[in-house]
Order: structure tokens, then C-alpha cells, then sequence
């Protein structure tokens, strides 16, 4: 039984150029449903995606707002590009809010049909503010032209229970489910900080609904602290037009010549649309960058256990496994006819998501499980209950070392042996965070706070937790191993939401391929690839069809990294969506005004300055003894070269210091040559020049970066 | 029985009266853009060596359709469902044969669904429509 609590009817408006010219606002506390009028400012400077997130909750929330104030919002925006369906990696969304986590901006980026469906809805952006005093769903239905709010006390929580009810209760039949999403959570997200979202799709080839995740940084759990148990969305139908483009001829040339390279190419390349993106377990490990044992080690003997070659085996091949229309790289795969062997749907046979790289190394290598079932078992309830699992890897990491380290124990653990490998116990832990009890309530405040906790409580030394805790400010460390890359370091360092790896990637070029021996080279990649990669957030794009896969002689080219003719292809493809005509540069600086003001809007809310680009010794190189003489040939050889020590005549602690003294040295350099190259002070504080440059010197802009000048 | 296109390079004269009566056909145009047979003339030392980019009704492009709007109809076509499709030419860029189409003009890409318009019209009796037992062309290997 469904009661309507607000009500608001509409005419979708016709997308033009990308956009829909409008934004659904919907405040949960008094009921208000509204449109909001895209203006020329924010397509301009804003562009969509995380750009009008962080537009619009700037407008929303106050300076002291947290996460779980009424005014902390949640903001779902695809880009103008999101939706076009020649082009592959086309269907992305960036979910915006202030994160439990954090307590700055978050941003995190999904697939899924919801996005730009809600663009053909007529809405270029979903915002939501307020808190409900009960469950509710929103149903924003274009075809009959209205949204309601409606209340949702007897219906499940679960991703898979109520994504499957909301499709049979608006969509019963076969085509009506074509143009249908929903975005969901689960119980684990109403007890943890680590809730995620999951957005689904329905796979037309399964006849089942699917999901992908907006993970990163608990806005799931800002959504069940919303009182929210559900967003579903039905849409106008989408045909190849249905984006408006300005020269549709341009996209269209642009999107066969990539079907067309990863026709010929990808089965040589990463195979991505047989593996997706568990082919990077493999290199991961030969290149000591896997994340073994909470970033202890980068590779494990038995990595082939979960590489890519047991996954090709367990996806199910052949399936046009794109998360939007038209993606050919194909790498969203599902691990289909899964038997579930322990919790609520134990004995049940299912299709899992995945895994992909990000959840294999985190709740596997990274924990010490090299059990694909377990990590499918992993998976599959951290989507069900609606936790990132990224955050649930790197944090059941830290706790499993705590465990070994004898800062925990049985006792206090609640009777689980947390060791290293344990998959039983990690398992427990999950379905504990989904009921709201035991250690597993504890473990799912994230690892920040479980330092405090475990100094505090169990008097744990607080010097050794911050070492091993692999979280900045505040967010889990996504899954890959940076010792030996201090670009790297910087990349998950000086960041805006946190150490997640879509800001930069530089490990290869930086320390395969030695491409950026100088400070001001690192400073230079940081400042190109995170304001590159921000691109895509705005527009509505994947990532993954730039540079995992590329044209064969991209090598020859002047800078392979950048992958020249893909950068080209997004030039026709902004420019042909858009009609704005636009060059590769000007696609950087559209970035650097978004990611200003995001680093602006931190420190509005007490955080983005200097201090809070630290990152965990972890991360920078070896804490323990152990760790060093793992790797004790390469640390020796560097404390030779670099510092002119003799290693044989030193005792390992010594090493140990000198060795972390040059590293730490070596990231402060860092950071003052990446704030130089930003247009940002010593402190981090972007400058009024830079903020006149790109055109966001708004007066409270100025007024916030003003105090720290 | 598949019926499919066939194409005797020994009897074309290049005269690409084909690619006008298929667009004039299905798009009412004698645009060879729109046309569902290309015929490729290429200059080599031997002389011209003409060649035909036609739909062999290989189905591959329907595995890559993520909307099921590609089949094989009874007669062994591979059709197109147009209310189905939504535009992403993936059936374009994966095609073996380079012989499925996309134009400016509309969203949904094209091909040759074996009519025998073309064949009716060809001066040099170079095209016809046979039945093959596996879906594949005569004298056309992948």
C-alpha cells in the first residue's frame, strides 16, 4: 500500500545540447518538490555532473553543516554528455554530498541507467535536501509527468529486494522495464559510514535487474539517515537522438571509431570485455603493487588464485556487458549462478556484479583471501546491504592487522579470529554491520574513527594506528600500493574527497617507466591528469575508454599517457554534444574552475588546507621491520644511492628511520611544488589570481580563501 | 537455408548501379551513402580490382546489440528491429565486413537484407541472392 505524502506534476522538457535546462529539488523535511532553471553560469563553469553537484550544495548547505544535518544534500547529475549512445563509457553519474566520512565533499561516480535517464526525464541534475520523519521513496515518473513522495514503512531495504519490488510494482511489463531505474541501499549503509548506493540497470539479455555503485565515501549512509529507501525514476524512451547534439554526424564518427578500435584491438589489450577490470590483478602483483595484508606488501604467491584468468572463467562471455547503451568495452561483468553459502539468502542461487579489480584486491588480496568464492560471497553482500566494498576491504585490512598485531583479540572481537586470510570472519563482520551489532558496528565507523577507538579503549598506540591506518582524511585508501611512487603518494594525497584512485594514476609513468624524475615533473602530472580525470565526472564519462584501450601506435605518439587520439575524440564529442567548440586544453581548465571550488568549499567547511593532505607512513614506505626486509635489497640500495649510507653497518630500526625521514621530506617537497604548479599557496589555499583565472572569483569564494591568505 | 547476397568480382564493370538502386530502394535517394552495397575499386599493378562491402548475414552483430534490436529472421536474415534500437552503432564498429551503415540522416544504422534489388539491376549479372547452408557468403571467408 503506497501513500502519497507530496505530490508535484510536470512536462518534461525535450533535452537541447545535452541539457534538460532544469533540476529537480526535493526537501524531504517540509515536502517541497520544485524545479530549479539551469542557467548559462552553470554550463559554463559548472559543466554538469560533479560540477553542478558541488554548485548546488554550495547554495544548500551552511558552513557548519554535517553530514547529518537536514541540509546536507545528495546530488545525482550526469553531464551533457551522459546519455549519448555512440560513444562507449557514456552513462555516468556523480553522486555529491558531505561525507560521513570526511565531513568534506564527496564525490563518487556511477553506472547504471539512472543518470541519464533522469536527463531524459527532463531533469539535468536530482537534488535532495532534507530528512524525512519516516521511510520514504521518491518517484519521479515522466511518461505521466509527475514526482511524488510517498511513504515506504512496509517495504524492504535490502538493494535486491526492494530494486526487484519497485520494478514489479511500476514496471510489470517486459518493455516497461526498459527505461526504468532506481537508486537504492541497504541495512549495512543505516550502521556503518560506509554505506553506498547502488544504482541499477535492467539487463535486457538476463532479464534481471543489475547494479553498480556509487561507493565511495557513505553517501549511502546520508541517504538512510535521510530516511530514504528508495529514488526510481521512469523515463521518456531513448533512442540514439535522444541527447539533442549539436552535430550528431561528429559524435556518431567519433563513437564507430572507438567501437571499431576496441573491435580490433581489445582481445590483444586488456581484454576487458572478457575480464573487465580484473585483468589489473595480474600486473598489480608482478609489479609489487597489489595491496597484500593492508598495503604491507604489493604481492602474494598465491595472486593467481584471484587474477584475471580465474574471473574470465567464472563471467559469463559474449554478453554486451555495457552499464550504459553502446558501451563495447564491456567491462561491467557478472559472476552469474552463484550459490550463496552463508546469511539471509544462503542456499539461494544469484548473479553477483562482478567483482571488479577495486573489490578483488580490497576484500581479497588485501585481507590475505585469495578464495574467489569468498570474494564473490564478499561482493555480493556488500551490494546487498549497501556498503562500499573498498572501504570494507581497506578497513577489515587495518583491523586484521590490528588483530595480528595483538591490539585486538578474541575478546574483544566478539569470538572472531580476525586474522590475516580469515574470509569466515570477514564475512561475519559484514552481516554484523547489516543487523547493527557486534564488533561489526565498531569496524564500520570506518578506520579513522577505529584508531581513536581501539587508542582509546584498548590503549593501542596511537603512532603505530596512525601509520597503519590506511585512510586520509578521513577516506580508505583504494587498492593499490604507492611506496615506491611518490607521485603516486601525491596522487591519493593531495586530493579533494580522498585517497581514491580517479583523481590520478601515475604508478607507471612514475615508477615503471621513470617518466617524472623532477618535483616539478610529478607537480606537472598532478596537475594534469586529476583536473583530466575530473573531466569526465562533469560530462557524464567513464574513464575506462580512454586509456584501457588505445589506438596500436598510440606508443609513438609524443605523449602515450595522454592517449592523443582519444583526447581528440572527446573534443568532437563535447564539442559535437554541446556545439561549444572547444581544445584539449580547454577541457583542463573547465576541470581546474570545478576542482577550485570543490578545494574552496573545503575549506569553507574546516578542512582543504596543508594539514589535511597528510597521508599515512603506509602509504610511503615501510612501517614495520617485517616490511622492510621484505623488500630490504630495494630499501638498502636506495639508502645507499640516495643518501650515501652504508645499510650493512646499520641495524634495521636505524634504516627504518632514515629511510622514513627521506620519504617524508620527499612529500613535503612534494606538496610545495604541486600547490605552486595549482595556483595555490603553501597552505594549500587556492589564490585569489587563480580563482580570477578561471573565473569562480565569486565574492564568497573570495570571502573563504580570504582568511587564509 | 540462408538466403544471402553474392557477388562474381570476374563480371563487375564498376558501373555502381547497385549502390543506386539500393539507397533509391530503402532511403527513395541515389545517395551511395546510403546505399547497403559499396563497391570498392582499388588500383593495382594488374589493373582495377573492384570488390563488394555487403552484409553476409554472419550474425556477429547481434551478439554485440545490447537491446536484442538485431535478429536472424526465418529466411536466415539478420534484421533490425528499428523500435528497438538505440543508436549506438557498436553493430557499426564491430562488424567484420565493414558492412553494416550508419548516415547522418537517422539513428538507426542500416544493411543489406539480401532483397535482390541490386541483383534485378546489375548489368553484368555480377550480384545475385542465393541460399547457402551456413551463414556466410560464397567466396567470402572472414
Amino acid at each position: 500500500m503506497r501513500t502519497v505524502l507530496a505530490e508535484y506534476t510536470y512536462t518534461p522538457s525535450s533535452v537541447e545540447r545535452g541539457y534538460a535546462g532544469q533540476t529537480l529539488y526535493i526537501n524531504l523535511s517540509d515536502q517541497t518538490i520544485a524545479a530549479k532553471p539551469v542557467n548559462e553560469l552553470m554550463k559554463e563553469k559548472f559543466i554538469g555532473g560533479r560540477g553542478f553537484g558541488l554548485w548546488l550544495l554550495w547554495h544548500g548547505v551552511r558552513d557548519n553543516t554535517r553530514w547529518d544535518d537536514p541540509e546536507n544534500e545528495i546530488i545525482v547529475s550526469s553531464g551533457p554528455c551522459g546519455g549519448i549512445t555512440q560513444y562507449p563509457g557514456s552513462g555516468k553519474s556523480l553522486v555529491v554530498s558531505i561525507s560521513p566520512l570526511t565531513n568534506v565533499v564527496i564525490d563518487s561516480n556511477v553506472g547504471g541507467h539512472f543518470g541519464p535517464l533522469l536527463k531524459f526525464a527532463g531533469w539535468d541534475a536530482l537534488e535532495i535536501q532534507g530528512k524525512a520523519d519516516q521511510d520514504v521513496i521518491v518517484i519521479i515518473d515522466a511518461p505521466a509527468g509527475r514526482v511524488t513522495i510517498e511513504e515506504a514503512t512496509d517495504v524492504p531495504t535490502d538493494t535486491y529486494l526492494i530494486a526487484r519490488w519497485l520494478l514489479d510494482e511500476f514496471a510489470p511489463g517486459e518493455e516497461e522495464r526498459y527505461f526504468i531505474s532506481s537508486i537504492s541501499s541497504g541495512s549495512g549503509a543505516e550502521h556503518t559510514l560506509w554505506g553506498c548506493l547502488n544504482f541499477s540497470l535492467y539487463d535486457r539479455r538476463r532479464k534481471e535487474l543489475r547494479f553498480k555503485q556509487a561507493g565511495r565515501g557513505g553517501i549511502g549512509t546520508v541517504f538512510r539517515n535521510k530516511h530514504i529507501k528508495a529514488v526510481v525514476l521512469k523515463s521518456l524512451p531513448v533512442k540514439g537522438d535522444s541527447n539533442h547534439p549539436a552535430d550528431p554526424e561528429r559524435v556518431a564518427r567519433a563513437g564507430v571509431r572507438l567501437h571499431k578500435e576496441i573491435h580490433d584491438y581489445d582481445d590483444q589489450q586488456c581484454r576487458m570485455r572478457h575480464r573487465g577490470t580484473s585483468y589489473l590483478v595480474q600486473i598489480m602483483n608482478d609489479y609489487d603493487l597489489l595491496p597484500v595484508h593492508n598495503f604491507r606488501f604489493g604481492s602474494h604467491p598465491e595472486a593467481h588464485r584471484i587474477n584475471g584468468d580465474v574471473w574470465e572463467a567464472r563471467f559469463t562471455q559474449g554478453l554486451p556487458d555495457g552499464c550504459w547503451y553502446g558501451c563495447t568495452l564491456s567491462c561491467s561483468h557478472t559472476s552469474d549462478n552463484y550459490t550463496v553459502r552463508t546469511g539471509p539468502y544462503r542456499g539461494q542461487t544469484v548473479s553477483v556484479d562482478g567483482p571488479e579489480y577495486e573489490t578483488i584486491a580490497g576484500v581479497g588480496s588485501n585481507c590475505g583471501i585469495f578464495d574467489p568464492d569468498a570474494i564473490l560471497e564478499l561482493n555480493f553482500y556488500c551490494d546487498a546491504y549497501g556498503i562500499d566494498t573498498i572501504s570494507f576491504g581497506t578497513g577489515v585490512a587495518f583491523v586484521m592487522e590490528c588483530y595480528e598485531a595483538g591490539i585486538l583479540d578474541r575478546e574483544k572481537t566478539g569470538g572472531l579470529e580476525l586474522h590475516f586470510g580469515n574470509a569466515d570472519a570477514a564475512i561475519e563482520l559484514l552481516h554484523q554491520m547489516a543487523r547493527g551489532e557486534g564488533f561489526g558496528r565498531i569496524v564500520g565507523q570506518g578506520v579513522r574513527r577505529m584508531k581513536e577507538y581501539f587508542a582509546r579503549e584498548y590503549g593501542a598506540d596511537p603512532a603505530f594506528l596512525k601509520d597503519i591506518g590506511m585512510e586520509a582524511k578521513g577516506l580508505e585508501y583504494s587498492e593499490y600500493v604507492c611506496k615506491e611512487s611518490l607521485a603516486q603518494q601525491g596522487g591519493y594525497g593531495l586530493t579533494n574527497k580522498g585517497p581514491q584512485h580517479d583523481e590520478a594514476w601515475l604508478i607507471f609513468m612514475d615508477m615503471v617507466s621513470n617518466l617524472l624524475p623532477t618535483f616539478e615533473d610529478k607537480a606537472e602530472a598532478l596537475h594534469y591528469f586529476p583536473m583530466w580525470r575530473t573531466w569526465f565526472g562533469l560530462c557524464g564519462f567513464c574513464k575506462l575508454p580512454w586509456n584501457d584501450i588505445v589506438p596500436p601506435d598510440n606508443k609513438y605518439t609524443e605523449e602515450p599517457a595522454k592517449v592523443p587520439a582519444h583526447l581528440q575524440n572527446y573534443v568532437d564529442l563535447f564539442s559535437g554534444v554541446t556545439g561549444r567548440q572547444v581544445t584539449r586544453e580547454d577541457l583542463i581548465t573547465m576541470s581546474e574552475a570545478v576542482y577550485n571550488f570543490q578545494r574552496v568549499f573545503n575549506i569553507r567547511l574546516g578542512y582543504g588546507l596543508r594539514d589535511h593532505d597528510d597521508v599515512p607512513y603506509r602509504s610511503q614506505g615501510p612501517v614495520t621491520v617485517e616490511e622492510y626486509q621484505s623488500r630490504a635489497e630495494r630499501y638498502d640500495k636506495q639508502l645507499e644511492q640516495l643518501l650515501g649510507l652504508n645499510p650493512r653497518e646499520m641495524p634495521v630500526e636505524e634504516k627504518l628511520a632514515a629511510l622514513r625521514k627521506y620519504r617524508e621530506e620527499q612529500y613535503e617537497r612534494l606538496k610545495d611544488a604541486v600547490y605552486a604548479r595549482r595556483g595555490w599557496t603553501k597552505n594549500g589555499v587556492p589564490t585569489p589570481e587563480t580563482l580570477k583565472r578561471l573565473g569562480i572569483d565569486f565574492p564568497e569564494v573570495l570571502a573563504v580563501v580570504q582568511k587564509h591568505l | 537455408m540462408n538466403r544471402v547476397l553474392s557477388f562474381d568480382a570476374e563480371k563487375c564493370v564498376g558501373c555502381h548501379i547497385c549502390e543506386e538502386v539500393c539507397s533509391e530502394t530503402w532511403f527513395k535517394t541515389t545517395d551511395p551513402e546510403r546505399s547497403s552495397i559499396r563497391i570498392r575499386e582499388e588500383q593495382r599493378q594488374d589493373g582495377l580490382m573492384l570488390s563488394a562491402v555487403y552484409c553476409v548475414q554472419c550474425g556477429e552483430c547481434i551478439n554485440v546489440c545490447p537491446v536484442e534490436a538485431l535478429y536472424r529472421d526465418k529466411r536466415g536474415i539478420v534484421r533490425l528491429r528499428k523500435q528497438l534500437c538505440v543508436g549506438c552503432l557498436a553493430c557499426v564498429g564491430f562488424c567484420p565486413y565493414l558492412a553494416m551503415f550508419y548516415h547522418a540522416g537517422q539513428t538507426e544504422p542500416f544493411k543489406c537484407v539480401a532483397c535482390g534489388k541490386c541483383a534485378d539491376e546489375c548489368p553484368a549479372e555480377a550480384l545475385a541472392v542465393v541460399e547457402v547452408e551456413t551463414p556466410r557468403a560464397p567466396g567470402i571467408q572472414l
